[in-house]
Formats: C-alpha cells, structure tokens, sequence
C-alpha cells in the first residue's frame, strides 16, 4: 500500500518536470519528438531505478563524508553500462539522443532522489520510488515531445495528423521547446490547483 | 580567422544555452538578478576552462592511451567534481575577494552539464572547429567561448527577469512558467544569428 | 547494520572498493557490448552502399580515401562514395552516393546530420525517387538548388541543409572522377587504411 504511494507520488505530486523542475536540459533538448522524449526518459528511468536500488542497499557501508563521490561514482557506471547497450543494440536510439546519453550522470534528479529518498528508504520503496520519478519524468516528456511535433510538423509518434507544410517548424526549433514547456506548466499548476 | 569564427560560432549562432540545451538548470535558477547572474557566469567560465584543459589532457594520456575509453563518463565527472572541490579551497587561501563572488557558485557547478557536455566534445573532438584541427588550443579556446556565450545567455536573461517581476502576470503564468516563454522568444532572436558563421567563413575564405 | 563512521581509513577504503567494483563492471559490460557495436557500425554501411546501389548483393574492395576525405567504395555493382560537408545547419552533413558505371547517381543515404530531428532530417526522403527534389538518375558535378538557378527543389524551409547537400553529392562525383583521372595516369594517390 504504502509502496503504490511512493510509486503515485512522483507521477503526479511530485512529477520532476512540472513541479519540481529538475533535469531540464534533457527535457528541452531531446524532445523535438514524441519518440525521442520517451527513449529519453526511459533511458533516464533505467538508470534511476537500479541507481535507487543500489544505493539503498549499500547505503549504510558508506561513510558520511564521502557519500556524493560515491553516489556519482554509482550513477555514472550505470549510465556508462547504459550508454555501451543502447549503441550495441538501439543505434538509432544512440543517434537520436547522442550527447545527451552520458549527460544523465548530472541530471539532477537522480542524484537528488539518491540523496533525498534511497539514502534513506529501504530497497524495495526506493525502486517503486525510482519508478514512479522515472515514470513521471518519462510521460512529462512525451508529451512534450508530442506537443512540439504535433505543431511543428503535425505528426504524433510518426502518424500524421495534418499536412507538414501547416506545420509551425518553430517548435520543433529551440524556440518551441522553452515556450510549449511553458505553457504546460502554466495548464499543470491550473490543473492541480482545480 | 578560425579562433574569431570558433568565437562568433559559439557564442551566438550555436549558443551553449539558448541552441543546445545545455545548463538549463542554471540559466533558470540562479537568474533572478543580474548581480548574480554575472557571478554565476563568472564562475561557470573559471571552472569550464581548467576542466576541459585537464580532461582533454585525461583523454589524450590516459584513456586513449590505455584503450580506457569506456571509462570516459565516470573519469570526467569525477575529475570536475574533484576540480570544483579543489577551485573552492584555492579560492579560499589565494583570494578571498574573488572567493567571495564566486564561492556560493561553485558546488552548483558539479552538476552544471554544460561542463561536462563541454569537456565530453571536445575530448571527443565532435566540437565545431571552424575548420582547425580538433585539439588542446581549439579546444581550450572553445570552452572559453562558450562560457562566454553561457554567461551573456544567463545575463541578459536575468536583466529581463528583473523587468519581469514589476509586469502584471496573469495568474497561471506566474514564476517559471512566464520565465520559460521569455526565453523560448529569446532564444528565437537568437536564432537570427544562424547561417552567420557560414557567411563568415566564406568571407574569410 | 550500523552505517560506518567517517574515519579516514573507512572513507579511502570505501571509495576504492566502490571505484574498482565499478571499473570491473564497466569492463566487463565493454568487453561484451565491444563487438556487437563494431558489428553494427560495418552491419550500417554495408546496408548503406547496398542500398545507394540498388544490389541486394554486391563485393566490395578495399576503400579509397581521398585527399579531401572522400571515402571510396568500388564495387562490383557500382561505386559509392562518402563524402562530409562541414556547413550543413548547425553542424556536418555526412553522405553516401552510389553511382553507376556512366557517373549517374543510383541511390543515395543520409549517414549523419547535426541537424534538427524532423527537420534537415528530410534529406534521407526528400531527394530519393519519385520525391519532389529527385536526383536519382541525374548526373552530378554541379547539381544546384533551383533558388542558385539550379534543377533542384530544395527542402522546403530547409535551403541551407539543401545546399549542403548537394556539396556532399557533387563532392563525391568530383572524388570519384578525379580518381579515375589518377588511375588511368597511373599516379594514385591511394592511401591505404
């Protein structure tokens, strides 16, 4: 019971995009479409997840003092573990998000929920924990991909919803990712507060 | 030519924040004020350069050298993390002066990815060279400009920030929200200055 | 378990056990994903020059690169060539054209763009058979986009990723005519890798 709570939290409550703000540089910079938001979040839930998981189990043979070194010393062999499956076995994946890949080492969410919820949780709540952050994270950019697609090329996920020439390719753009996020956080906190 | 157009390339026409995406966390959260904005970008330039110089010097020698290249994430984030630890108390004992406008900044900067997004492309020399040989000057000088390009980003947008929060927001728009728009139009005059590099570097031809 | 105190030895011993756990990891994961990339990157291009060349079959010889780094790929179907212009939007444009015995284009693959997803990425469709800016078939050397008073329709929206475009293809054509020029004089300047 209490596990689906933590698990629900980070969908809605504490989602990392629209409430808490974190990791936005993966979130401007790989949604230009609905598929590349969600590889990207998935990526970044894998990580999350075992990252969560194996920092609550060893947590306690870590000193005090040096905990942050080892925690980054943790995340960035999972992301690097990650970064060699996806270019052995999802090239396309690996050319769509490139840089972005290793750059999971410093998204801030996954060292702040080692910090804030696995150095202090058991094992078990910290992997729904990471799922639930993941997950949130994972729909935030989705449909944020989705939305910047939809308008610049008017396409969802590859399918077409209206001819491109309508499109505004503004949003698939820089520009577009700053203002579409924008305006998703102004219709997030409407809704929450309703 | 190539250092004036690496220049030009990396501050406007591919600017580090407003085009790739990179140190967004700062640019939205320590922009209220252009005092410390300047701060910010100050330290941000300081910590860039000494940390592409020695994990450049990292790839070369060690990593390249070794077949290591697998290590390159964990060895570049340790090493910046180790760097910014090491500027702070530095700071501290050699100027206390500069230590005091920089200090508050710099355990922010660990997790700043521009830095390691920086130091990833050029030890990978997948940066855009303008036409030199990838390597340690280009390099460095590269890292420099795009920290330039962070810091006029983060300051110009502190400065319409400050505007900003006289202006009678509507409700729903208020804090991020509104903030995240204005740099989407930013970033849109920004884009003004694309194809200028391709111009230049045919006139320097 | 009680947590650890932090005392020097523990913090050192801690660090340099999880330093060397996560270095053997890491080696271990590269020592089995290191092939399977290696097999993907060849796997890639021989599906590129299969496909710019129309052959569902072909031999292809060891690869010629050229001063300007064009890369050769003399088959026995034809020949496909590699070639990168620097100045596509936002960044290199990397592509392979495969041309017939005459020099006419077959076929051609987008390898690498910086470019904006959904955007320059057009290219890989935009300029293929029966499309609107169709080069199939055309000879290259000085192929322009028809804002340059050239016969091609450039992207819509995208000229600047059109032009580099079609550098990349009249490059290829220029490395490989001035190859065989260098063959039949006998002076190659074949670099072997």
């Amino acid at each position: 019971m209490n596990n689906i709570k933590v698990f629900l939290n980070g969908l809605i409550k504490e989602n990392p995009t629209f409430v808490l703000l974190l990791g936005m540089c993966p979130t401007l910079g790989t949604t230009s479409s609905a598929i590349n938001g969600m590889s990207m979040g998935l990526a970044t839930m894998a990580v999350l997840v075992f990252s969560n998981l194996i920092i609550a189990l060893i947590k306690n043979l870590i000193p005090d003092m040096v905990r942050i070194p080892c925690y980054i010393v943790v995340i960035a062999s999972l992301v690097t573990i990650l970064q060699m499956l996806i270019k052995a076995y999802a090239p396309a994946v690996d050319a769509a998000l490139g840089l972005f890949i290793p750059l999971i080492v410093v998204n801030c969410i996954i060292l702040g929920r080692a910090e804030a919820f696995a150095a202090k949780n058991g094992a078990i709540p910290s992997i729904f924990d990471g799922l639930g952050i993941g997950l949130g994270f994972t729909w935030a950019l989705t449909l944020l991909g989705a939305c910047r697609e939809f308008l610049g090329t008017g396409k969802v996920f590859g399918l077409t919803c209206f001819p491109e020439e309508y499109g505004a390719l503004l949003f698939v753009l820089a520009p577009g990712a700053f203002i579409v996020l924008g305006y998703l956080i102004a219709v997030f906190n409407k809704l929450k507060k309703a | 030519m190539a250092f004036l157009l690496i220049f030009i390339t990396a501050i406007f026409v591919n600017n580090i924040v407003l085009s790739q995406f990179l140190g967004i966390c700062p640019f939205l959260g320590v922009s209220k004020k252009v005092e410390t904005a300047m701060g910010m970008g100050a330290a941000v330039a300081f910590v860039l350069v000494i940390a592409t110089l020695v994990t450049y010097l990292i790839q070369l020698y060690v990593l390249n050298a070794f077949g290591l290249e697998y290590l390159q994430t964990i060895a570049f984030i340790l090493v910046i993390a180790a760097l910014v630890q090491m500027v702070e108390i530095v700071l501290k004992k050699v100027s206390p002066a500069l230590y005091q406008a920089l200090g508050v900044f710099l355990p922010l900067i660990t997790t700043n990815c521009c830095i390691l997004g920086v130091a990833i492309l050029v030890g990978n020399g997948t940066y855009d060279a303008a036409g030199m040989e990838p390597g340690l000057v280009s390099g460095v000088w590269f890292a420099l400009c795009t920290a330039l390009g962070f810091a006029l980003a983060l300051i110009v947008f502190a400065g319409i920030r400050e505007q900003l929060a006289r202006m009678d927001v509507p409700k729903g728009m208020q804090g991020m929200a509104i903030a995240l728009v204005v740099a989407g139009l930013l970033s849109m005059a920004f884009m003004g200055f694309s194809g200028v590099n391709n111009g230049l570097a045919k006139l320097f031809e | 378990m009680k947590k650890l105190e932090s005392t020097l030895p523990n913090m050192v011993i801690v660090l340099t056990l999880i330093a060397v756990v996560a270095g053997l990891a890491l080696g271990y994961v590269n020592s089995i994903t290191a092939g399977p990339i290696e097999e993907i990157k060849k796997q890639q291009l021989a599906d590129g020059i299969k496909a710019v060349l129309n052959a569902d079959e072909l031999q292809v010889a060891e690869p010629q690169t050229r001063d300007n780094g064009a890369v050769i790929y003399y088959t026995d179907k034809g020949t496909a060539v590699q070639t990168t212009d620097p100045n596509g939007f936002g960044g290199k444009l990397t592509v392979l054209v495969g041309f017939n015995e005459e020099g006419l284009i077959q076929g051609y693959r987008v390898l690498e763009t910086a470019e904006t997803p959904g955007l320059g990425a057009k290219a890989g469709e935009w300029f293929q058979k029966g499309q609107k800016g169709d080069i199939i078939g055309k000879q290259a050397g000085n192929l322009t986009v028809s804002k340059d008073g050239g016969e091609v329709d450039a992207i819509t929206a995208s000229t600047i990723t059109s032009r580099a475009f079609l550098r990349c293809v009249n490059a290829a054509y220029a490395a490989l005519s001035e190859a065989k020029t260098d063959a039949q004089t006998g002076a190659t300047t074949q670099i072997d890798n």
